[in-house]
């Protein structure tokens, strides 16, 4: 037997609109040094799943409505509070999807670790605080944090977001969990970070012989490290198989479909860039934050340099990509082109016009041409704004149409980016995250704008959804003449859709290029390692590529 | 931490000066003054006692006197109680109410925090509504609907308490200072509830529990430091309004306190002393809403770290 078997799992939400099926008769086993991947969509019930496990799940609503789940001889599902306390604290432990989220922000980094040791409920495991802070900072070293005597005293905010999950996946093991859950541990986190911690995860698992369930959006991340792979959606199992089963030989249409939408190779369409013809010119852009952190009295004051001397051209017609990891500058990046971040030094022109030195008045003309499409679908619609003001506000305040027209207008726009014009009434949060960002597109399209900036507009889509959008800005593009500077730490994404390519690390440019002669032939160390880091969806080639590294 | 606080200081000085201004325009703006009384003064003595007190002068003179004399800490002389300055009569008051306010405080953070905290366990539960329902009827209750009715109660009816006087007899204390502290319970009580059912939901909140630890750490030691912010942030503030606030319950129950000035001050044109008063009180929300930005500050450990750089 197993290590865990569930069997025939079934979970239901009781909401005011109704019953939902969350999770419908879903069955599967792991065993110790085994790492099953858990795939599916967002509302698949993955992570549902594997939260019922641990009864984590808000009750009411939710309700386990049938089924088994033997852990080493005992059901979970029905087993009691205190037995429940005592699988979490010693036998299953879990690592979550949001690091800047998951630790308390109130409580020390090294007291959040300890606490699995000197409150367990067992009280011959229990241990004291001097051996639980040994055995805490030995496993800070382990997972690889740099000086952990030290770190230990922090507080969570003192850490960067890799940082955070390497804690959160050492507080997990440090009572040699039997079974470790990770619910979209690299979600977060950027590509080269996630290649680490995805390797860690897997060193960890080699040396303790534990049992891994391992939930994720994305097959590219799982196709190295699982062994065998359930695939899921809207609550049920479509497919269970061993790795290679499911990346080369499955017969179900949605796991094609999963393994079609994930971004690969390079752009199929024709760059449509005209040479000759400069759009943008930025020149030594330099854009400066006060740093509140570290300032002390009588000290100079402090800068963070988000964006430290860059200079670049977009021609008029291409897309340019802009790829970098958090806290490269990318994002303020593109707020500088557009002023919206005030600008320390250097210059912006679009069109020979230099845009830093116009008034906010003087401006105005120049924002209907140049327009921002948003990372999070969900924060940059204004919830109490129906679809059809959310799209109709641009049109009249620019006056690019009129009341006799603007219902035909709008609608166009509906059409244009893919949503039934029936839904014009609609409030934002009636639509699912893919609609939301098409809403979004919509929005800034509506000026007939000749610059989109587009600041990781799929980063937060499923990847079906992030492919059905990436199609959707090219057709845009194609249609409407547009030019794009896009901005996504996706190299796969970037690559899929970019003419041209613009590498940044630190606040400045460390390599530019034609996208592919830039993917063939990285000539920086850093480009290099970024290009490394991508996860491959081929489980073969992806095993090496682990081994390698 | 230290310049923090400075800098909040220093933006009280105009705050203070307006508040200063504007009492000064209204009293002298108000209808009658401080000698005028239902048997007519003479005119003689009348001029005699404004020349005594100043207020022959113009009234721009005895602003700018006056605004002198608060800078050296000096309120004047009272004009209703001769031979005494308002100083000394605030002072005389603080004592009681300010421990009067102490108590209220006690009664309305231990009841308060404890009555939030049950009902964010189990929200939309019996739970809940039961000390959420008792928190609104405690904030529709003005105290003096409830100090007559505890003293029915518990003084008259059951005689377990002492119904008026201050520091006299044991347990004189107890009535007085639930009264005042129960509408402020019921509010710190849906307070804590918001901002613990605000944490409760947070990530780090289901990492606690699914590292195993017990639902009395996952509140007690997780969950209270955010959850309670807003308490805190409204501690200052209602401190404050407990000490200014108290003249209700000083009347009910006999106390010799700080309110009685206040308000008969503005019914005796008592110039000075209303002046006095007011600034007295404006100065304490001003520090006590310091006091809880600063405690606020000092639990969050991401802006204590930059506070105390700065």
């Amino acid at each position: 037997m197993a290590l865990l078997e569930v069997n025939g799992l079934k979970v239901h939400f009781h909401t005011r609109d109704g019953l939902v099926k969350a999770v419908d008769d879903v069955s599967f086993s792991v065993d110790c040094g085994e790492t099953l991947a858990i795939v599916g969509e967002s509302g698949s019930g993955k992570s549902v799943t594997c939260y019922s496990l641990l009864d984590l799940l808000p009750k009411p609503p939710a309700k386990i409505e049938g089924g088994t789940a033997v852990f080493d001889g005992i059901d979970l599902l029905t087993c009691d509070a205190a037995q429940m306390r005592r699988f979490r604290s010693n036998d299953i432990a879990m690592i979550f999807q949001d690091p800047m989220t998951s630790l308390n922000p109130f409580i020390t980094v090294g007291e959040q670790l300890i606490e699995p040791l000197i409150y367990n409920p067992d009280k011959s495991r229990r241990q004291t605080r001097p051996d639980a802070r040994m055995r805490a900072i030995e496993l800070l070293d382990e997972v690889g944090i740099i000086d952990p005597e030290k770190r230990f005293d922090c507080y969570p905010h003192e850490f960067s977001g890799g940082m955070r999950q390497r804690v959160m996946i050492a507080m997990a093991l440090i009572n040699e969990p039997r079974l470790l859950i990770c619910d979209e541990p690299t979600t977060a986190l950027d590509v080269t970070i996630q290649a680490q911690i995805l390797a860690l995860i897997k060193t960890l698992q080699q040396k303790r012989n534990v049992a891994v369930i391992f939930i994720s959006h994305d097959l590219g991340v799982v196709a190295g490290i699982a062994d065998k792979v359930v695939v899921m959606c809207e609550g049920t199992v479509r497919e269970t198989n061993d790795a290679d089963g499911i990346f080369y030989r499955t017969q179900d249409d949605y796991t094609k479909k999963l393994l079609a939408a994930i971004p690969e190779g390079p752009k199929v369409m024709q760059s449509r860039a005209q040479a000759d013809s400069t759009m943008i010119q930025v020149s030594n852009l330099k854009t400066y934050f006060r740093d509140h952190s570290k300032a002390s009295i009588g000290a100079a004051k402090n800068y963070i340099k988000a964006v430290d001397g860059v200079s670049l051209q977009i021609q008029r017609g291409e897309i340019l990509g802009l790829v970098g990891e958090s806290g490269s500058g990318k994002s303020t990046l593109g707020r500088s082109i557009l002023q919206l971040a005030p600008i320390t030094e250097g210059s912006v022109s679009f069109d020979g016009t230099e845009l830093n030195t116009l008034t906010p008045k003087q401006l105005v003309p120049w924002r209907r041409k140049m327009q921002m499409i948003f990372q999070d679908p969900y924060a940059s619609l204004n919830p109490r704004m129906t679809v059809y003001e959310t799209l109709a506000e641009p049109l009249l305040y620019h006056g690019l149409a009129h009341s006799k027209n603007i219902d035909q207008q709008v609608q166009l726009l509906m059409d244009d980016v893919g949503l039934a014009r029936a839904s014009l009434r609609k409030y934002p949060h009636e639509f699912s995250g893919g609609q939301r960002q098409r809403i979004a597109i919509g929005r800034a399209i509506a000026t007939k704008p000749e610059l989109i900036i587009a600041d990781e507009p799929v980063s937060a889509l499923d990847v079906t959804i992030q492919a059905q959008v990436l199609d959707l800005i090219l057709n845009l593009v194609e249609r409407h003449n547009l030019t794009m500077l896009f901005i996504s730490h996706d190299l796969s994404v970037v690559r899929y859709i970019s003419d041209r390519v613009v590498v940044m690390n630190k606040g400045v440019i460390i390599e530019c290029g034609d996208t592919e002669a830039l993917w063939a032939n990285p000539q920086q160390q850093y480009t290099q390692q970024l290009l490394k880091a991508i996860p491959l969806a081929d489980p073969k080639s992806e095993r090496l590529r682990m081994a390698d590294s | 931490m230290l310049r923090f606080a400075l800098g909040r200081l220093l933006q009280a000085i105009p705050v203070l000066l307006v508040v200063i201004t504007m009492t000064f325009l209204l009293v002298h703006s108000a209808p009658g003054g401080p000698f005028s009384a239902d048997k007519a003064v003479p005119a003689e003595v009348l001029e005699a006692l404004e020349a005594q007190y100043n207020l022959d002068q113009p009234l721009w003179q005895q602003y700018i006197s006056y605004l002198g004399d608060v800078v050296r800490g000096d309120m004047g002389p009272s004009f209703k109680y001769p031979g005494r300055s308002v100083n000394e009569l605030i002072l005389s008051g603080l004592g009681t109410t300010a421990e009067l306010g102490l108590y209220a405080m006690m009664v309305a953070v231990f009841i308060g925090v404890i009555a939030g905290v049950t009902a964010s366990m189990r929200p939309n539960t019996m739970q809940d509504y039961v000390p959420m329902t008792a928190a609104m009827i405690g904030i529709c209750m003005p105290s003096f609907l409830l100090g007559p009715l505890l003293v029915l109660v518990f003084g008259i009816h059951l005689e377990w308490l002492p119904v008026s006087g201050w520091n006299q007899i044991p347990g004189d204390k107890i009535l007085p200072a639930i009264t005042l502290g129960t509408g402020y319970a019921a509010y710190i009580a849906r307070l804590s509830r918001g901002g613990m059912l605000e944490v409760l939901s947070q990530d780090y909140i289901r990492t606690a529990r699914a590292k195993g630890l017990s639902e009395f750490l996952i509140i007690g030691k997780h969950a209270l430091r955010g959850g309670l912010i807003p308490v805190v942030a409204f501690l200052g503030p209602a401190f404050a309004g407990l000490l200014g606030g108290s003249f209700v319950v000083e009347t009910i129950y006999q106390i010799p306190g700080l309110g009685r000035f206040y308000v008969q001050a503005a019914f005796n044109r008592d110039y000075t002393m209303i002046l006095g008063t007011t600034v007295f009180f404006a100065t304490l929300i001003i520090v006590f809403n310091l006091l809880s930005d600063m405690l606020a500050v000092w639990l969050n450990p991401k802006l204590r770290q930059q506070v105390r750089g700065v």
